[in-house]
């Protein structure tokens, strides 16, 4: 009753802003959220085993968190049209074994032209799905997964069960995975810097923005004169090009590559997008916050090796986080939805 | 309607051509009653799988989890059988299992209103997640000859595998509730359009529950024909097959959109899928060759469809 009251004789323009303010709060809350989260893992971790968070185990936990990363920010660009790239692990192996395969047959490669190569497998990749998508006018879900399987088994066919290994790579690529300025690990700066171009991008640019405009509403958007096609297929070629540059780096970091290099990872990569608040449905997200859901999600497997819990755990505890985060996400969206629907009906009143 | 009709018709057309190119190049070995058995014991699981999550993508939704529900299934029997539990009580208590995970599924996408692309892939993991904590990463594989030869010899006097009876069986009790059931009606009608069959009175969130239910249930099935067939328990038995069920759903036609497809069109697309790989494996084609293969049928699949929309299209636009 008394909310009612406070409702009638509250100005609408008060109400408005109130409504705004929990909607943006709603948007903190999230990142807010996985940071507590990483501390309510970190800190228990580090009180059982103080060396958990000296600098070289943190700096390894950067690292191993730093390829999902990756790929958590060229799937959030995809996500937010109202889109998912499931083939970024084959995309992944496909170049990381290219690439090997480049430096392992000509030594003489430079570093930049190995790299480039994987950049630009991916790039092919992306291309190809987002060709099939924007033109072929066909859901995402089922065109990557269709590519999920044939990237893999032209990554396969090509190579034939064998292996590089590091001892075939020139140093200076092994170099960049081990390396680092300033103590911070070249692999970590490199995403690191791939992330603030993205959100920068995402935040400020006219074609960002309209990504979200598309995952919001696909309909509006095309009426609104946004290219939504070649919005689309961009987002795709995007997600391709970095999955290509995390399957360089892949190389750098792990040295010995088959042809298996990077198999499910796209379940770890959306998992991460997801938990990182980027809704499914589009239309919402950050790459900030989908980065730190992949280094939540790379963060609780390395405190379950520590803590000697059974690897085995880390499946089901990745799943579990992930079906809180969209419960959590479903359930402030309700409250954020009846909260605009009551400002509203004052300001009409 | 018409247009689904053709797509069964081209399938048909399709499975003749690939027995034919099947009994011409392997010199009539393709079609024979031993290789017709592995390739019947090849596709049971996918072929029972397919028939629940039919229902499930014609009704709009998807259950991308059904494959682990097999693994933890296949755990679970391994696990309940070391624990000294006699198989006539650990097969029903999987089963059960099983419609729990689906429940589960169909509880979080029903009653909260969450995506079930979202929500499977989450418990995808989960699943099998559990599959390995109860399990890890052993094997049981010590069950009675009488059971595992369910999965290994056809039914007696004919080359009948008999998970392909169990199929065949189910497939009949799924086709009458999808095509000739109001319970049918109602899910294409959810389909086509949830809003418009909730107003029409149609019990929306209670029927989407059932047919995830049946979806974990059937799946949990399919984990102890995968466990007998190969009479080992393990946790990671079944990995990626959701995609191939997949694949194997809508290239019978089943519209990804919900609201489209039959029963029978994805059975054709099962012993399509199932007959192209084993043609591929009768002439020794690599495993990597399979991959691409069943990917590209997944991508022509659902690029028919529009293409030959937009053929059409061209072709009314041009008098």
């Amino acid at each position: 009753m008394t909310a009612q009251l406070d409702t009638a004789t509250a100005p609408p323009s008060a109400r408005r802003t109130a409504a705004r303010r929990l909607s943006t709060r709603v948007g903190r809350v999230r990142e807010l959220g996985i940071v507590v989260a990483l501390a309510l893992v970190v800190i228990p971790t580090a009180i059982v085993n103080p060396r958990f968070i000296q600098a070289q185990s943190l700096r390894d936990l950067l690292l191993n968190a730093s390829i999902v990363a990756l790929l958590a920010v060229g799937q959030t660009l995809v996500v937010v049209t109202r889109n998912v790239d499931l083939s970024v692990g084959s995309v992944l192996g496909l170049s990381a074994f290219l690439t090997a395969q480049q430096f392992a047959d000509h030594p003489g490669t430079p570093l930049l032209a190995g790299i480039g190569l994987g950049v630009a497998i991916g790039l092919a990749c992306g291309l190809l799905n987002g060709l099939l998508v924007a033109l072929g006018n066909v859901p995402s879900l089922v065109v990557t997964l269709g590519t999920l399987y044939v990237f893999r088994g032209i990554d396969y066919a090509l190579a034939q069960g064998r292996q590089v290994n590091a001892a075939n790579l020139p140093d200076a690529l092994l170099d960049l995975g081990s390396s680092r300025v300033l103590g911070i690990p070249v692999l970590v700066l490199i995403t690191v810097v791939v992330i603030a171009v993205a959100a920068v991008y995402l935040r400020s640019y006219r074609s960002g923005r309209e990504l979200y405009a598309i995952g919001s509403n696909p309909e509006a958007a095309t009426l609104a004169g946004i290219p939504v096609a070649r919005r689309t297929l961009t987002t795709f070629v995007l997600s391709g090009l970095i999955a290509g540059l995390a399957g360089a780096l892949w190389v750098a970091r792990y040295g010995t590559v088959d042809a298996a290099a990077g198999t499910g990872l796209e379940l770890q990569v959306v998992a991460a997008v997801v938990v990182g608040g980027v809704a499914i449905f589009g239309g919402s997200g950050t790459v900030a916050g989908a980065a730190l859901g992949a280094l939540l999600l790379g963060t609780i497997t390395s405190c379950l090796v520590v803590l000697q819990i059974p690897a085995f755990w880390q499946q089901a505890i990745a799943g579990a986080l992930l079906l809180s985060a969209i419960t959590v996400d479903r359930l402030l969206a309700l409250r954020l939805a009846k909260a605009l629907r009551t400002s509203e009906g004052t300001s009409h009143a | 309607m018409r247009n689904l009709l053709r797509w069964e018709t081209a399938l048909v057309f399709l499975l003749i051509v690939v027995a034919l190119t099947g009994q011409v190049s392997t010199d009539g070995s393709f079609l024979s009653g031993g290789n017709l058995f592995y390739l019947g014991l090849d596709i049971g699981e996918i072929a029972l799988i397919a028939l629940p999550l039919t229902l499930v993508i014609v009704a709009g939704e998807i259950d991308l989890s059904v494959a682990s529900v097999l693994g933890l299934s296949s755990a679970l029997i391994g696990w309940l059988w070391n624990a000294g539990w006699p198989l006539e009580t650990i097969l029903p208590t999987v089963v059960v299992a099983g419609a729990l995970c689906g429940a589960f599924n169909g509880l979080l996408i029903t009653r909260l209103g969450l995506p079930s692309l979202a929500v499977t892939i989450g418990t995808l993991a989960l699943y099998r997640g559990l599959a390995l904590v109860v399990l890890g990463d052993t094997a049981v594989a010590d069950f009675p000859a009488s059971y595992t030869a369910f999965g290994t010899t056809p039914v007696p006097g004919t080359n009948i595998p008999y998970p392909i009876v169990l199929a065949a069986v189910l497939a009949v009790l799924f086709g009458i509730a999808l095509h000739a059931s109001s319970f049918g009606r109602s899910v294409y009608a959810i389909g086509a359009n949830e809003e418009g069959a909730r107003f029409s009175g149609i019990r929306v969130k209670r029927i989407k529950l059932t047919l995830f239910v049946l979806a974990g249930a059937v799946a949990a099935i399919a984990g102890i024909v995968y466990t007998f067939r190969f009479s080992s328990a393990r946790a990671d038995n079944g990995v990626g097959l959701e995609l191939a069920v997949v694949a194997a759903v809508l290239l019978g036609g089943v519209s990804i959109f919900g609201g489209k497809g039959s029963l029978f069109g994805v059975l054709a697309g099962v012993l399509l899928l199932g007959g192209l790989r084993n043609l591929l494996i009768l002439q020794d084609t690599s495993t990597e060759v399979l991959t691409i293969v069943t990917g590209l049928l997944l991508l022509v699949s659902v690029l028919a469809p529009s293409v030959t929309r937009r053929v059409g299209s061209l072709r009314k636009a041009t008098p």
